[in-house]
């Protein structure tokens, strides 16, 4: 049993239609389910064409029930990148195997250098991210640079190609608390358009990446679909779906959504469907109000002004001060991006934002002796107090 | 007028309201809400202090000569983790005092009775005071007593759920039985909550999402002590008996006497 049983069951054409056929008078029955009782039913009415005109409601209940999981908190993290070689061809990527750029992967010293200047940023929360390149990146490589993390950083994620589960017993037991794969879209036709080579093709694989991670005992999977490869509303439900089944199976395991969106006019791909930023806040609200602790994460890809809003309606965790590309923050900050980066404050400048809207900036969320990794290190406070 | 104080593993506290340090929208407002609350005992999550650098650190508000810390486990799956943790917080703050909290369900953050059995068993022979969060569970309360934990944390509801004594009926239970002191944890949503679980016996109660999402954090924290001050007053004076008929204060057959 895996998620693709599931999977198997729903109809994307059924989901649509279903969807937009829903009512103000199923948007209030939404709306009045006690905390935590959604039905997927309930949840297509939340992101219906028919919940927009609840969207402030909405809202103040999606910040009600995020202060009473999360409080007035906000966690920062930085993503990595280690590398940009890639062997998928993806039609939306900077990375894609056809497009003809530098490609680089960081060596150890590099990654060392890196991550001190992820560190001196402030940062206690690390997201490596990689292209698919199985041979040069792959397991063994990955290991060492969670061992070069685990020294300064009490949470390592990554973001990389989809693996087996041995690779993923192998990195977890090296310091791996984190995996985030997001399925782009659940649109198997549009997903084989958009994938045109290399392992990323295979649309099944990839869908029961989170059901490995279940099994190998990861601590939280992040989901999520990029919007703008079909319609997003369809893809919100996939994800809804996705996320209830992982929950009842996985049940020691944490989960977090992320909602990337490709703009109109941001390189060369255009995408098939625009998500505007009122869409995105129903969607951001209609998720919190499935489930009220979910993590959900905002990028450096929303603007700025879009964040300083944003923040407050259900958004628990943002990444500050990203850099796209492998070597970005001091190694070789010129290589191409993967995407553009919208928010280019430091998180310094996001800290002291989030601060004067009077929320708390959590840097430090996990340790990484609980694990069983640096069983003694605590001389310096223990001489403090 | 003062009720009395309360004892856990020979530390004496003239304030019954615990308090946590999570979800404040700052660390000032967190030193002040705590002030006000006249708490003497705080507990803070060892996975949010910072040990290396002083960025934010919660610790740096709390004063050890005001308040006696109580480490706590919370986020830890299983009694491995848990002990790992415990360890730290030992090094790290200099206390052998520990609230072990062990939820493997991210979503209910329910406590696990049996790891939560097995990791307090291993602590209390590593010398550590135990002060486990379990469900109000009468058995299990009992076995933790067995294996030499200082005090059991009953909840109330689940953690910042402010639903209130929806377990009102184990607590007796668990009060009527114990032998250690009772500290009603999780769940408790406003000062009446505080005050309920007070009248019914409890030596104390911990709170910590009522204060920290309150709109005053402040005002609410005088508004906790002032609710567990009263609710252990009027335990300590002997409540009258409840009854569901009426009992009038004239009664019918005095005449007899007569």
């Amino acid at each position: 049993m895996s998620f693709l049983d599931t999977f198997k069951q729903l109809s994307w054409e059924d989901c649509k239609s279903s969807i937009a056929s829903k009512t103000a008078a199923d948007v209030e029955r939404a709306l009045a389910r006690p905390k935590g009782s959604l039905t997927l039913n309930d949840f297509q009415s939340l992101i219906s064409p028919a919940a927009t005109a609840y969207l402030e409601q909405m809202a103040a209940l999606s910040h009600a029930l995020t202060v009473e999981r999360f409080g007035y908190t906000q966690q920062l993290y930085a993503p990595l990148y280690l590398s940009n070689v890639c062997s998928n061809v993806c039609t939306y990527c900077g990375f894609s195997a056809t497009n003809k750029i530098p490609r680089k992967v960081l060596s150890e010293p590099e990654i060392i250098r890196e991550l001190e200047a992820v560190k001196a940023l402030g940062m206690d929360h690390i997201l490596f991210v990689t292209g698919e390149a199985n041979l040069r990146v792959g397991v063994p490589y990955l290991k060492r640079a969670f061992e070069l993390a685990r020294e300064q950083f009490s949470s390592i994620s990554m973001e990389v190609q989809p693996m087996d589960r041995a690779g993923y017993e192998t990195l977890i037991s090296a310091g791996l608390s984190s995996v985030l794969v997001y399925q782009e879209t659940y649109n198997r036709d549009t997903y084989a358009t958009h994938h045109l080579k290399g392992m990323k093709s295979n649309f099944d694989y990839r869908l029961e990446t989170p059901d490995r991670l279940g099994l190998a005992g990861i601590k939280k999977i992040g989901l999520g679909a990029l919007y703008g490869l079909d319609d997003w509303r369809a893809d919100t439900l996939f994800v809804a779906a996705h996320l209830r089944y992982l929950e009842q199976t996985y049940w020691k395991t944490k989960y977090s959504l992320s909602f990337p969106r490709i703009r109109p006019h941001e390189g060369d791909f255009q995408p098939m469907s625009v998500m505007s930023d009122r869409d995105l806040v129903q969607v951001i609200c209609a998720y919190r109000m499935l489930s009220p602790e979910v993590e959900l994460s905002l990028s450096t890809r929303e603007t700025e002004v879009f964040r300083d809003h944003a923040y407050k309606l259900g958004i628990t965790s943002m990444s500050a001060g990203s850099k796209t590309n492998p070597g970005g923050y001091v190694v070789d900050p010129q290589t191409l991006e993967q995407f553009e980066i919208s928010d280019e404050r430091s998180p310094a400048a996001v800290a002291r934002m989030l601060r004067r809207g009077g929320y708390e900036v959590v840097w430090k969320d996990w340790d990484s002796t609980y694990d069983s990794f640096r069983p003694s290190r605590c001389e310096s406070l223990t001489s403090k107090t | 007028m003062n009720s009395q104080a309360l004892t856990i593993a020979g530390k004496t506290f003239e304030s019954r309201l615990f308090v946590g340090t999570g979800k404040y929208a700052s660390g000032e407002t967190m030193r002040d809400s705590l002030a006000a609350s006249g708490s003497q005992l705080v507990t803070m999550a060892m996975r949010r202090v910072q040990l290396e650098g002083q960025r934010d650190n919660i610790l740096d508000f709390l004063p050890r000569d005001r308040y006696h810390l109580l480490p706590n486990t919370s986020g830890v799956r299983d009694a491995k983790e848990a002990i790992f943790a415990a360890e730290l917080a030992r090094e790290a703050l200099c206390t052998n005092w520990l609230k072990l909290e062990i939820h493997p369900d991210p979503k209910y953050l329910l406590p696990d009775p049996v790891e939560t059995l097995k990791a307090a068993e291993a602590l209390v022979h590593a010398g550590f005071i135990v002060l486990p969060y379990v469900h109000a569970d009468p058995v299990v309360c009992k076995k933790l007593e067995d294996v030499g934990v200082a005090a059991v944390m009953p909840l109330g509801a689940p953690i910042g759920s402010n639903q209130g004594l929806e377990t009102r009926r184990f607590l007796e239970i668990i009060v009527a039985q114990s032998s250690v002191p009772v500290v009603v944890d999780a769940g408790l949503g406003v000062p009446s909550h505080g005050a309920e679980a007070m009248e019914l016996g409890a030596d104390a109660v911990l709170v910590n999402t009522a204060l920290a999402t309150a709109g005053d954090p402040i005002r609410m924290g005088i508004a906790f002590k002032l609710a567990v001050e009263a609710g252990r007053l009027a335990y300590e004076s002997g409540r009258g008996r409840a009854s569901h008929e009426a009992i009038a204060s004239s009664p019918l057959t005095a005449f007899l006497d007569q």
